[in-house]
């Protein structure tokens, strides 16, 4: 396989080198099972113990309060379902139209076992308005659960005053932080928030390993059971390297924020303007200033998303899009059909998502791709007049 | 990432025939930017009545654009009636297949060569294929019976899954599901997926899936009831089983013969089976 040129950070990342280093030893020689009297099995449970303090650094949390999981969408379904389970049928839940699937089709799926769920709408630029949200009923029965960061267009939804609207009424607030996580400052310290999902591999980790923060005090049933592992809350013998990778990872995170918000920025903004200038039909989906610094979301009108990968594929290049044909479904994003995006654009939806790895040569590739595979499939498009 | 076929990439990056002719016969416009695809398929016939000339443009992914080129290779040299005849796997074979998913990129371009000859016979006054004269099933995705009920026919579809893949129907809020599954059992003739009847078998193959049947299916809902059964002896269509675990000695022991054992090895194996327990 030849090298890629690789825009589509927020799909997953590449594993870190220093992430790769740190689990290599639990993979081989290092195989005790943390729950195990022995000193074999207690070095590999100080190392966990090593990488809950890890994650709960760049969160500001306390150690205790971090549950390992093996994926963002297992602590949604922990943080949601368990919700569920405390407050049994008075339990209801406000989201949002354009959160994750992880997020949207575990509460459809809610809704009918016969739940009340609340999906709040969006405006053109995919922000929340808070007003809205603040008009709505909240109990202690009521679940928030609201995305931090849009993976799609990574648009910032304001959860830290969504959380403190959920306090006041005494209702509980999650947030889907896995695009978040690493990219921009998440702290559960200076807010309200309750819970929050995360996973590894958005941020340098490997696949396969997630975790929720609970605050203290949140109730919450268990999500797995069986052993009494994560205090009896997820049952099962600890996936020990990609916790210990998460953990490194976290660290690294924490020394990167900056990077992100500067380097990353400055290269996904130059990206953003270059394809906007010289691409015709292109239009910029989201608020542009209220963002992850790596994402971009860009339409071309008239032509077809998955056209645009094909052939950005035949030059190494990797990104995604909101098409339906890239999904299999028929229909396009739901993220970019809540936003209101016209047809004419939703259809070609395409995400460039960098990362910290991403180079000047890499943008430079883009930009010179870009304007002649859009110039080609106008060519071939009926709307396009010659 | 789908599965495309090489015929199918070449198709889409070096499509045949793009563009679109000037004072052309025939003009087909099927799909639209809603639906995510559309077609525009224009022909000119020379003297004898044979397509002379192609060409397509086309919105959409990958396959609707490789489907659209082959469609225009496919049609070229023929006369109209011989066009006519193209079915929507015709352009599919003609690419070394398409992913299950995307056959209704295939269908697209049938739909548009029947637009275009409609077009051509009717001088232009009718631009519809003769499919959408049919009833809306699909709102969707503006799908009728009659397209639904020819992708069915033609591609001896059996599953809505299916349906969707080929025509989009049932693709986007799923409330005509119903109604395609009534369209499949009519046309298929209701009742083809109940399970077919068990050909005769040997005197081992009896016994072999008996005992499959005792360990698959039996086997499991006794279990619920921490109950188990093995089997002992088959004799003709006598059947002699053990029960253990809690089935063993407990008062329901022979309703659960006859109502689990005896009627699964009846549905499963052969009608005339009698069972027994010892």
């Amino acid at each position: 396989m030849d090298p890629v040129i690789y825009f589509d950070n927020n799909a997953t990342t590449a594993v870190a080198p220093e992430v790769l280093e740190v689990m290599l030893p639990f993979l081989s020689d290092r195989y005790g099972n943390p729950s195990s009297m022995h000193r074999f099995g207690g070095l590999v449970r100080r190392q966990i113990d090593a990488a809950r303090q890890q994650v709960a650094a760049l969160l500001g949390a306390h150690p205790e309060e971090i549950y390992f999981t093996s994926c963002g969408s297992e602590s949604d379904s922990m943080a949601v379902v368990g919700f569920t389970k405390v407050h049994k049928s008075r339990a209801r839940i406000i989201t949002s139209m354009v959160e994750h699937p992880a997020i949207r089709s575990l509460c459809h799926g809610l809704k009918a076992e016969g739940f009340e769920l609340v999906e709040v709408g969006v405006s053109g630029a995919g922000l929340l308005d808070l007003a809205l949200v603040s008009r709505l009923p909240l109990d202690p029965d009521t679940l928030l659960t609201f995305m931090w960061a849009n993976n799609e267009t990574g648009v910032l939804f304001p959860v830290e005053e969504l959380a403190a609207l959920a306090h006041d009424k005494g209702a509980v607030f999650h947030t889907d932080a896995v695009q978040a996580v690493g990219k921009i400052p998440t702290s559960v310290e200076t807010s309200a928030i309750d819970m929050l999902s995360l996973s590894g591999h958005k941020l340098h980790a490997p696949k396969g390993v997630g975790a929720l923060y609970v605050r203290k005090g949140t109730k919450l049933s268990p999500f797995l059971v069986g052993g009494h592992q994560e205090h009896g809350m997820r049952a099962g013998t600890e996936n020990v390297a990609s916790i210990v990778g998460l953990g490194k990872a976290c660290e690294l995170a924490m020394g990167n924020l900056t990077e992100e918000n500067t380097r990353v920025r400055r290269l996904r903004d130059r990206l953003e303007a270059g394809l906007l200038a010289t691409c015709a039909g292109a239009h910029l989906n989201g608020d542009p200033a209220r963002r992850l610094p790596n994402t971009t979301n860009v339409s071309f009108e008239f032509i077809e998303g998955e056209g645009i990968l094909l052939l950005l594929d035949e030059k190494g290049i990797a990104a995604s899009s909101g098409s339906a044909c890239t999904s299999g479904s028929l229909e396009p994003s739901h993220v970019m059909m809540a936003m209101g995006v016209p047809y004419t654009l939703a259809h070609s939806s395409v995400r460039f998502s960098l990362s910290r790895y991403t180079t000047d040569a890499d943008v430079d590739a883009v930009l010179a791709a870009m304007p002649a595979i859009v110039t080609r499939l106008r060519s071939l498009s009926p709307y396009v007049k010659s | 990432m789908w599965e495309y076929t090489d015929k199918v990439r070449d198709h889409f990056l070096n499509p045949r025939n793009a563009g679109e002719i000037e004072n052309p016969d025939g003009i087909g416009e099927v799909g639209n930017i809603t639906c995510g695809d559309a077609l525009r398929l224009t022909f000119k016939l020379d003297d004898q009545g044979r397509i002379k000339d192609a060409k397509f443009k086309t919105f959409g992914c990958g396959s609707a654009i490789a489907s659209a080129s082959a469609l225009t290779e496919l049609i070229k040299g023929k006369t109209l009636d011989e066009a006519a005849k193209l079915s929507n796997g015709d352009i599919a074979q003609y690419l070394d297949g398409l992913p299950r998913e995307k056959m209704h990129c295939s269908v697209m371009g049938q739909e548009a060569l029947e637009a275009a000859i409609v077009y051509y016979k009717s001088g232009g006054k009718k631009t519809a294929p003769p499919e959408k004269d049919g009833k809306v099933v699909c709102t969707c995705f503006n799908v009728t019976d009659k397209e639904i009920e020819r992708a069915i026919r033609e591609n001896k579809l059996k599953t809505v899954e299916d349906v969707t893949n080929f025509t989009k129907a049932g693709g986007g809020c799923g409330g005509c599901h119903e109604q395609i599954q009534e369209m499949l059992d009519k046309l298929n003739g209701a009742g083809t997926a109940r399970p077919q009847p068990v050909a005769r078998l040997t005197t081992l193959q009896k016994i072999d899936r008996i005992r499959d049947i005792i360990q698959t299916d039996i086997r499991p809902i006794l279990a619920n009831d921490g109950g188990a059964c093995e089997l002992v002896d088959v004799d003709g269509n006598e059947v002699t089983v053990r029960f253990k675990g809690h089935c063993n000695g407990c008062a329901f022991s022979n309703n659960t013969l006859v109502s689990v054992v005896e009627k699964k090895l009846r549905e499963k194996v052969a009608e005339n089976l009698v069972v027994k327990m010892v």
